[in-house]
């Protein structure tokens, strides 16, 4: 399909000896939210690796001629008292002032001159994630993968950076791929859903996901409650 | 090893300031890398190669260079193939290099290659070494960024086109370099305090790195300076007192850190 950002063919990863993910395949248009669920272990991660180029796998992975993509990581690797601020982390990437604090707006921080001062490490989780994210819009991308937006982020928290992503989906009309442990909040935000467990188990709207498909994803019987955020 | 006072200390001044602030700062990346004893163990590396050459008659720094330079492209020949870490390769090349060097060295050369021969620069040597120096920290510098962002986080590295690899490969031959140097002036056994000792004094005193980058760079200069200086007044190795300068500035910077004494752990302990 032309309009696709991205598309993926019988996508298998192996590692060592063990098959760690086996023949996926999907797309997504430009535009699109869409979330990889599936339980630990299952192969998530490498998904996004592989699809961004950072593993050896096989089948096809073609991204739009020229796409410029985002990416943010799981975790960074700075140590408590990692010499590196805020704003200079920001200038590994693009050194315009004006850039960065449009980055910086953008990811829902006032233009606050405290925060660039601080160290990276002294940042809170969701912070530093919102960091990341404003450091990947310096380069202008198309396409966001984020892998696991709440990872050590509270609940609050978790809300403030889904409908942060909504917006930013909308305002810089990007496509985002997320790795998400919430299910409730793929039904707000979310136009396609890809269940992963080393295989394929589903890939569609998220209207779709009913109990079956929870239960074939998770391999037990999901206690699949529902529980409000506030945006 | 001591210094004969024939030679001119200005000199010997300058050059060991250089060769420092060179170590220093490629040594603050090794810090940040976690890969602080790495330059110590690859010092060690370089014994055969300044064995060898001090029995041919060339220029021990050019042995030292040759041997670090094999050892670490083979460092990161096992590290890309195998699945040990490069801390423990070092390990195997630095120990194999050690017990080789031992052999090949002749007794009466070992306290030079342990201890350094700062005495025995002569001019040229003395100028090449610090246009080495500028040139060590000219691609530190080209390369400091890049390996800033493949130190938090090697995928978002190579994400935005940073080839990893290679750029490990670089800092490591800039690493072989910088410690070809230094071996000249404290010996295989204090190499290590020149590529460390600044850049953690540095890391008490700043939280930007731009702060750490140049701390480091004026520690490492300042250590050399007195430490030369000591060396000479006091008819004493310049290697030692370099060393022990450097160590001095630690101890201070550690309590000038900001609000060191409630970071400190002795204190939280107190408080308990």
């Amino acid at each position: 399909m032309p309009d696709n950002i991205l598309t993926v063919s019988d996508l298998s990863v192996v590692k060592g000896r063990r098959m760690i993910l086996e023949n996926i395949s999907f797309e997504i248009k430009s535009g699109e939210t869409l979330a990889v669920i599936g339980p630990n272990g299952a192969g998530k991660t490498t998904l996004f690796r592989a699809v961004l180029g950072l593993m050896p796998y096989t089948g096809k992975v073609v991204w739009k001629k020229g796409v410029k993509i985002g990416y943010v990581p799981q975790k960074l690797f700075i140590d408590a008292d990692f010499p590196l601020t805020t704003l200079e982390f920001l200038r590994l990437k693009d050194k315009n002032r004006d850039k960065i604090k449009d980055a910086m707006e953008a990811v829902g921080f006032a233009p606050d001159k405290s925060l660039l001062n601080n160290r990276l490490s002294d940042l809170s989780g969701g912070e530093l994630q919102r960091i990341v994210i404003a450091w990947s819009l310096l380069g202008n991308p198309q396409v966001l993968l984020f892998d696991e937006p709440t990872a050590g982020v509270d609940v609050v928290g978790e809300g403030t950076i889904y409908s942060m992503l909504e917006k930013l989906r909308i305002k810089k009309n990007l496509t985002i791929l997320l790795i998400s442990h919430e299910l409730d909040i793929l039904r707000k935000y979310v136009t396609q859903v890809l269940c992963l467990n080393k295989e394929m188990v589903c890939f569609g709207l998220p209207k779709d996901m009913d109990k079956n498909v929870m239960n074939k994803l998770f391999g037990e019987e999901v206690h699949y409650y529902e529980h409000q955020h506030k945006f | 090893m001591n210094i004969s006072t024939s030679f001119n200390p200005w000199f010997l001044i300058l050059v060991g300031s250089f060769v420092a602030g060179a170590c220093a700062y490629v040594g603050s990346l090794m810090v940040l890398k976690r890969m602080s004893l790495v330059g110590d163990a690859l010092s060690h590396v370089a014994l055969p190669g300044m064995a060898v050459a001090i029995s041919i008659g060339i220029s021990p720094i050019l042995g030292a260079f040759v041997a670090l330079t094999l050892a670490i492209f083979g460092i990161w020949y096992l590290e890309e193939t195998s699945d040990t870490y490069p801390e423990a390769l070092v390990g195997i090349f630095f120990t194999a290099s050690l017990a080789i060097g031992l052999l090949l060295t002749k007794e009466s050369d070992i306290l030079e290659a342990l201890f350094g021969s700062l005495d025995k620069l002569d001019f040229t040597e003395g100028l090449i070494t610090m246009a080495i120096s500028i040139a060590a920290i000219a691609v530190a510098a080209f390369l400091y960024n890049k390996v800033i962002i493949s130190i938090i986080s090697p995928e978002l590295a190579k994400v935005n086109r940073i080839d990893v690899k290679l750029i490990n490969l670089i800092y490591l031959l800039l690493v072989g370099g910088i410690v070809s140097l230094g071996i000249r002036f404290v010996g295989t056994l204090l190499m290590g305090a020149l590529v460390i000792v600044p850049a953690v004094s540095a890391r008490n005193v700043t939280k930007t790195i731009t702060g750490y980058l140049w701390f480091s760079t004026i520690f490492g200069i300042i250590s050399a300076a007195a430490g030369i200086f000591l060396a000479v007044k006091m008819f004493l190795p310049a290697g030692t007192m370099v060393v022990l300068a450097s160590v001095a500035i630690y101890i201070l910077s550690y309590f000038l850190k900001g609000g060191s004494l409630r970071e400190n752990p002795f204190y939280k302990f107190r408080k308990r």
